[in-house]
């Protein structure tokens, strides 16, 4: 009966058991508390039960050293609680160097997911156990939010930002997907599932499905595609700055400040060219690009910008 | 407020004899003696009405969506019509039940008498008050007829403000609105209580019931105006485009949960702090004992009320804000824990040496305590970061604050109307009756939610019109179990309405209780609340029910 009515889900992820063990841990001293107070109100409702009409309680007015004992017990208690969590929220905030690098865009009411290597896949998602696998996600639309609750992870998924999440699968076998942000009608439909594999099968499958352009590629056609390359480029005419071993950097602005050259400030540079003015370049002469790319195109051609200069052949490719 | 006004009711009770003296609800007859009162006392009984009108729509709401969680299918409800009524249910749920519930009604009935004063400081406010939570609720029923809302109570952006179909900026209009009823309800509250405290009345001879509405007044004054700035904000970006929080218009979606909980949680207190005061009272009445640690639980009220303000964001781990600030959210989570865990520990010990017994407020008390423990526990599960990123979302967090708001603020509110329904309207609720629905009540709730804890930690999404096979087995015990709980609330309600006829004439004291409204009041009052010209000055503590001989007072009155 209770393989019927398990109380957690698999646990099929390396971050799966540290959570469970901490709920566990929280569920032991709320179980503790629960006790003592329920068997403290049975007993004194029943010991101190009232005797006759007239009878008089004690007098009792309280008493500090309790109060105190109260107080710092489960202010104690709690900052244990606080400080496991938290060094467990920050191993999954802190993205690791190694990562196989998904996109995820969450459109009511689907996500579209592809992978390093070009394939794409509709609400599933297909990974290889025993490797770190990293997903930067956005939105066309309203916030979802990207959830396997047996790898115990969850992220929202916003529109005009990009969020990250990573995991590495523990456990072969197949686990559901679910939109956990409420995003209208289909809300309950925008779900798939997560298939962990061995790298081998994993391999098989990838050359199985459709290998469209990876990320990589895709947006290196789109930079000469969408011309960006004209301006873009390390000649000394360029009319643009190089773009070549940027990202990561900080940039200096016309205005004085630096910014980080990341994810969504290439994004912002795209959308919005106007909000900010790289030092010596001219402001206004790059064009908006939007409307004209899909937040997909976007996150190829972040892919590209990243690998660019990251090796010295790419480097060349694009001076040319 | 001096001895020149008089009012025809004055007049009346002169002739008649002492016997039947006129009360607040024969004082005058008529609805416009009614709709036109600025006597606190109807006022609050017009609340009760409305709000309780409210709370049968809600929990029909509620009935409908469990019924539609029954199957896994999505087959009873069109997945919009399921999603209107959750947002319904939570809107009309916490903004015309929950937030009125204990301060406009009771509060609103006793903070006068327990002070020993005849009225608030603007009873043509109070009124005000009412009318325009009548114009709020007016306004979202009309939502609810001319197609619903489908945004969550939450109204999240850019759903609401860009894709929603459905009347957004009606609704967000309605909740401004009803807004400022609770504001000026508050504005009332605090004035009345630091300026028309009766001679020796100080703050600490003040019921606990009295710091609780002061602690969640205050809330109500400074939170809710930013609530009302940020539904203008998301209905002027609704009609005019303006870009605030669409980012297709240049806004930011995550500025709207910030707003939005930085009202909304402390608005978890507004909820819950009355309940609390109530506990109070009844624990000290059916212990027939000095509230343990008074001025801990007086303070414990103020620290809630203030801290409250600094841990909105521990509803947004995931939704993209920066770890660190998470960081913090979660360590002032961890701390606003304590005052309510210091007010658990002091009920218990005030059981401790006293005279117990268990009418129906108690046996509603002392659920409370258990309910709303649990309810406060599994918060910390989700104020910790490394669990919140799994559970947050799910079912999880839905029973959690069912514990709190159902479990405790409604358990309050039932144990507080049985302790004071005597002295509202001068009769008795069958006790034997209160009590077997007390247990019907108890039993289906944790029934209804606990089995919400489980789906929750295994996955089960929230706001899920159709869900997962594996999930069937707890949603019909959930299902079930809120059958069990409208049974018994449906019970309560049909009792308390055949006691106003045929009930038992009540005693000025029914509970032999202390206080102003139990030793100076009769039940109902009359009018100005006291008899006629009766100074009321105040020579004790509250609770005084262990001091010698009580109406001398004790040595711990006097403190020059
Ligand atoms: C007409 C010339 C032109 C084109 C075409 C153009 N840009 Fe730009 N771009 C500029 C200029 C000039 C700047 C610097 C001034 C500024 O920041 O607005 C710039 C700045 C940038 C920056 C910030 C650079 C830094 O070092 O901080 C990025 C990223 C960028 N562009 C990406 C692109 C991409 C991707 C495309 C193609 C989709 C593109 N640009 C097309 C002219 C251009
Ligand atoms: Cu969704
Ligand atoms: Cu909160």
């Amino acid at each position: 009966m209770w393989k019927d009515l398990p109380l957690y889900p698999e646990q099929a992820s390396t971050i799966a058991q540290p959570v469970d063990l901490l709920y566990f841990f929280l569920i032991a001293v709320s179980a503790f508390f629960a006790l003592v107070i329920s068997v403290l109100i049975v007993i004194f409702a029943s010991k101190y039960r009232k005797s006759r009409p007239d009878a008089k309680s004690a007098h009792i007015e309280g008493s500090t050293l309790l109060e105190v004992i109260w107080t710092v017990i489960p202010l104690g208690l709690t900052m244990v609680m606080f400080a496991w969590g938290t060094i467990l929220f920050f191993d999954q905030a802190r993205m690791p160097a190694d990562a196989l690098e998904f996109t995820v865009t969450g459109k009511q009411w689907m996500w579209k997911v592809q992978h390093p290597t070009g394939q794409r896949e509709i609400n599933d998602l297909h990974v290889p156990i025993g490797k770190p696998c990293r997903l930067t996600m956005t939105s066309e639309d309203v916030i979802h939010s990207y959830y396997i609750p047996a790898f115990r992870t969850k992220q929202d998924v916003v529109a005009g930002r990009y969020s990250e999440l990573w995991f590495e699968a523990s456990k072969l076998g197949t686990y559901d997907i679910y939109c956990a942000e409420y995003c209208g009608t289909e809300h309950s439909k925008m779900v798939g599932k997560v298939t962990v594999m061995t790298q081998q099968d994993y391999e098989m499958w990838l050359s199985g499905a459709v290998a469209n352009e990876t990320p990589v590629q895709a947006g290196e056609r789109l930079f000469t595609a969408m011309r960006c390359i004209t301006c873009h480029n390390s000649t000394s005419t360029a009319r643009g700055p190089d773009l070549t071993g940027q990202f990561g950097k900080d940039v200096r602005l016309a205005s004085g400040a630096s910014v980080n050259f990341d994810a969504e400030y290439v994004r912002e540079s795209i959308l919005n060219p106007a909000a900010k003015t790289v030092e010596g370049f001219q402001a206004g002469l790059m064009p908006t690009y939007q409307g004209q790319l899909k937040e997909e195109d976007i996150l190829s051609l972040i892919a590209y910008l990243k690998t660019l200069g990251a090796d010295k052949s790419a480097q060349g490719a694009a001076a040319k | 407020m001096s001895s020149t006004l008089h009012t025809p009711a004055q007049h009346a009770s002169a002739t008649k004899g002492a016997k039947e003296r006129d009360t607040y609800l024969t004082a005058d007859y008529g609805w416009k003696s009614w709709l036109f009162t600025v006597d606190h006392k109807r006022i609050a009984v017009l609340y009760l009405i409305s709000i309780m009108v409210f709370f049968l729509i809600g929990g029909t709401f509620a009935l409908l969506m469990r019924a539609e969680l029954m199957t896994a299918k999505g087959d009873l409800f069109e997945a919009e019509t399921y999603n209107k009524l959750f947002t319904m249910h939570g809107v009309v749920m916490i903004f015309f039940f929950l937030i009125p519930s204990i301060p406009a009604v009771l509060g609103n009935f006793l903070v006068p008498i327990m002070i020993g004063t005849k009225d608030l400081a603007f009873p043509k406010i109070n009124l005000l008050s009412w009318y325009i939570y009548l114009v709020g609720g007016g306004a979202t029923l009309y939502v609810a007829i001319t197609g619903g809302l489908d945004t969550g109570w939450t109204f999240y952006a850019p759903y609401s403000s860009t894709y929603a179909n459905t009347n957004v900026a009606a609704a967000a209009i309605a909740v401004f609105i009803t807004g400022f009823s609770s504001i000026l309800t508050g504005l009332n509250f605090i004035v009345t209580i630091h300026k028309m405290r009766a001679p020796g009345m100080t703050w600490f001879r003040m019921p606990l019931f009295l710091w609780a509405q002061y602690a969640t007044s205050l809330i109500m004054i400074l939170g809710t105006p930013v609530l009302a700035i940020t539904v203008m904000l998301l209905a002027l970006e609704r009609t005019f485009h303006i870009g605030i929080f669409d980012p297709a218009l240049g806004g930011d979606p995550v500025l709207f949960q910030h707003l939005f909980w930085f009202y909304s949680h402390p608005a978890v207190y507004i909820m819950i702090l009355p309940g609390m005061g109530v506990i109070s009272e009844i624990v000290a009445c059916f212990s027939r004992k000095r509230m343990f640690g008074y001025h801990f639980i007086a303070f414990s009220s103020l620290a809630i009320a203030i801290f409250g303000f600094v841990v909105w964001g521990h509803h947004m781990f995931v939704s993209g804000q920066s770890a660190y600030a998470g960081f913090v959210f979660s360590f002032l989570t961890m701390l606003v824990a304590i005052p309510s865990a210091v007010k658990v520990f002091n009920w218990i010990a005030t059981l401790y040496k006293g005279q117990v017994s268990l009418e129906t407020p108690m046996l509603y008390a002392l659920g409370f305590i258990g309910l709303f423990t649990i309810g406060g526990v599994t918060g910390l599960f989700l104020a910790v970061m490394g669990l919140d990123r799994h559970v947050h979302d799910t079912y999880f967090v839905v029973a959690h604050f069912h514990y709190v708001m159902v479990g405790g603020m409604v358990m309050a509110f039932m144990g507080g109307m049985h302790f004071w329904w005597s002295k509202m309207f001068g009769r008795k609720y069958p006790e034997a009756m209160g009590q077997f629905a007390a247990v019907v009540i108890f039993v289906g709730f944790n029934f209804t939610f606990f089995p919400q804890f489980i789906l929750g930690y295994m996955g089960m999404p929230r706001r899920y019109h159709q869900y997962n096979d594996e999930f069937t087995a707890l949603n019909v015990l959930s299902s079930a179990g809120a059958t069990i709980l409208g049974t018994g609330f449906l019970m309560t309600i049909v009792y308390f309405l055949w006691s106003l006829k045929w009930g038992q004439k009540a005693p000025q004291n029914q509970w032999d209780a202390k206080g102003l409204e139990w030793e100076k009041a009769q039940s109902p009052p009359p009018t100005f609340n006291f008899e006629d010209g009766e100074r009321i000055v105040v020579t004790e503590d509250a609770y005084a029910y262990t001091y010698e001989e009580s109406h001398t007072g004790s040595g711990h009155e006097v403190k020059k």
